[in-house]
């Protein structure tokens, strides 16, 4: 479904920020961006929506080339951006104005969500606080029903009880012929939902499995002597002992740690990615 | 429902199904919860959920109605029995022992608290 091929990019001479990045992504998945900051996460997700133009390669989403923006890509496609304007106007008008543009656009799944986050809809957008207005935005973009969902940082600036709410719209929303990309640092938010991981730094795409491979490659799990164990890939000591991610060699599968995978693919990138080939 | 740390969760919601059966919850030839009502209410992706049906579907502890939807099978209660005795035994029982060793208690002493323990609970 997103297809990107040689993607060069830089915002400065002499910078580049992508040299020959490869990625696909394909329908009935919640994909999870993650990389260091600066490593190019928002930058790629603009590039997939047709807001940043490749310098070289290509970027291909449902077939149609993201840069040449043309209208029947637009209206099956939704990003969720981390920093957004909307305008001053009440929900209800912001609806009028554009949804539109969506033709699968759906009312009824539009006023369950604002209900979900407990959002009036009389209120004028701009007197909102940043977390109710995001919630606005997640719920139209929800409801536009488009085939790629786009969120970068979509759950900075939700409260407790409105991250639970998030998680519950999101498993509703994927279907088969959908796919959703979000980017993230708060991965403990989301952990459960992501099924497959996308890792981006120096450049390029470093690592890009789906959870159920990793849980048959890897384990995770906590040991209170590491000496005991042997072929550890990646170890994180706290409190309650070490975690640590070794080679999976019996038929069990543990329970994938995201931030602790993040971390191992950056520091030991190689023997990892050996595994997986 | 609050996941362990240890477990995949495909596995956890495996067993949470099975528990709803064993506690007659759900009984057999019942339809249970689709796919997408069970993500939402346990908050995960719904291909963790299809994974779950369908390691359950192989050990015969639902069954699938095209079209309809997943039941429990006729014979659940003995099947998911016959598979979770021999995990019990082998996993849960040894440390137990331990601890009954340790302390010198007999098994006959601690029938008084199972009875106790299964009025309280299950009754």
């Amino acid at each position: 479904m997103i297809n990107i091929q040689s993607l060069s990019f830089s915002y400065r001479k002499n910078k580049p920020l992508f040299e020959n990045l490869q990625l696909t992504l394909e329908a009935g998945h919640i994909y999870g961006l993650l990389g260091k900051n600066g490593a190019g996460k928002s930058t790629l997700l603009k590039q997939i929506a047709g807001l940043l133009f490749p310098d070289g390669g290509t970027c291909e989403v449902m077939g149609y080339t993201s840069a040449k923006r043309q209208p029947a890509f637009l209206r099956e496609l939704f990003l969720v951006p981390e920093e957004f304007y909307l305008p001053k106007v009440s929900v209800k008008k912001y609806v009028n104005l554009y949804a539109p543009f969506y033709p699968n656009f759906d009312e009824a799944a539009f006023s369950r969500y604002l209900k979900e986050f407990e959002i009036p809809r009389e209120q004028q957008l701009t007197e909102m606080s940043y977390g109710q207005k995001k919630k606005v935005l997640i719920s139209f973009a929800l409801a536009t029903n488009t085939k790629v969902l786009i969120m970068d940082e979509p759950t900075n600036g939700l409260d407790i009880p409105s991250k639970s709410q998030f998680r519950k719209v999101i498993a509703a929303a994927v279907t088969e012929d959908k796919c959703i990309v979000i980017s993230t640092h708060q991965v403990r938010d989301l952990d459960n939902l992501i099924d497959s991981i996308v890792i981006i730094d120096g450049h390029k795409i470093i690592f890009r499995e789906d959870v159920q491979t990793v849980t048959d490659k890897l384990s995770f799990k906590t040991v209170s002597r590491m000496e005991e164990t042997a072929g550890v890939l990646f170890a994180d000591s706290n409190l309650r002992g070490h975690t640590i991610i070794t080679k999976n060699t019996g038929n069990e599968q543990s329970k994938i740690d995201m931030e602790l995978l993040f971390n191992a693919v950056l520091t030991n990138q190689q023997p990892i990615q050996e595994i997986f080939n | 429902m609050e996941f362990k740390e240890t477990q995949a969760i495909y596995v956890q919601i495996a067993d949470y199904v099975c528990e709803q059966v064993l506690l007659h919850k759900w009984q057999p030839d019942e339809r249970i919860p689709s796919v997408r009502e069970l993500a939402v209410s346990l908050e995960v992706n719904p291909n963790t959920v299809m994974r779950t049906f369908e390691l359950l579907q192989q050990q015969e502890i639902i069954y699938n109605k095209r079209g309809i939807g997943y039941f429990i099978s006729p014979d659940a209660v003995k099947k998911i029995r016959q598979v979770k005795k021999d995990a019990f035994i082998s996993n849960e029982l040894p440390s137990f022992f331990r601890g009954l060793y340790l302390l010198d208690l007999s098994l006959d002493e601690l029938k008084p608290h199972y009875e106790k323990f299964k009025k309280s609970n299950f009754n």
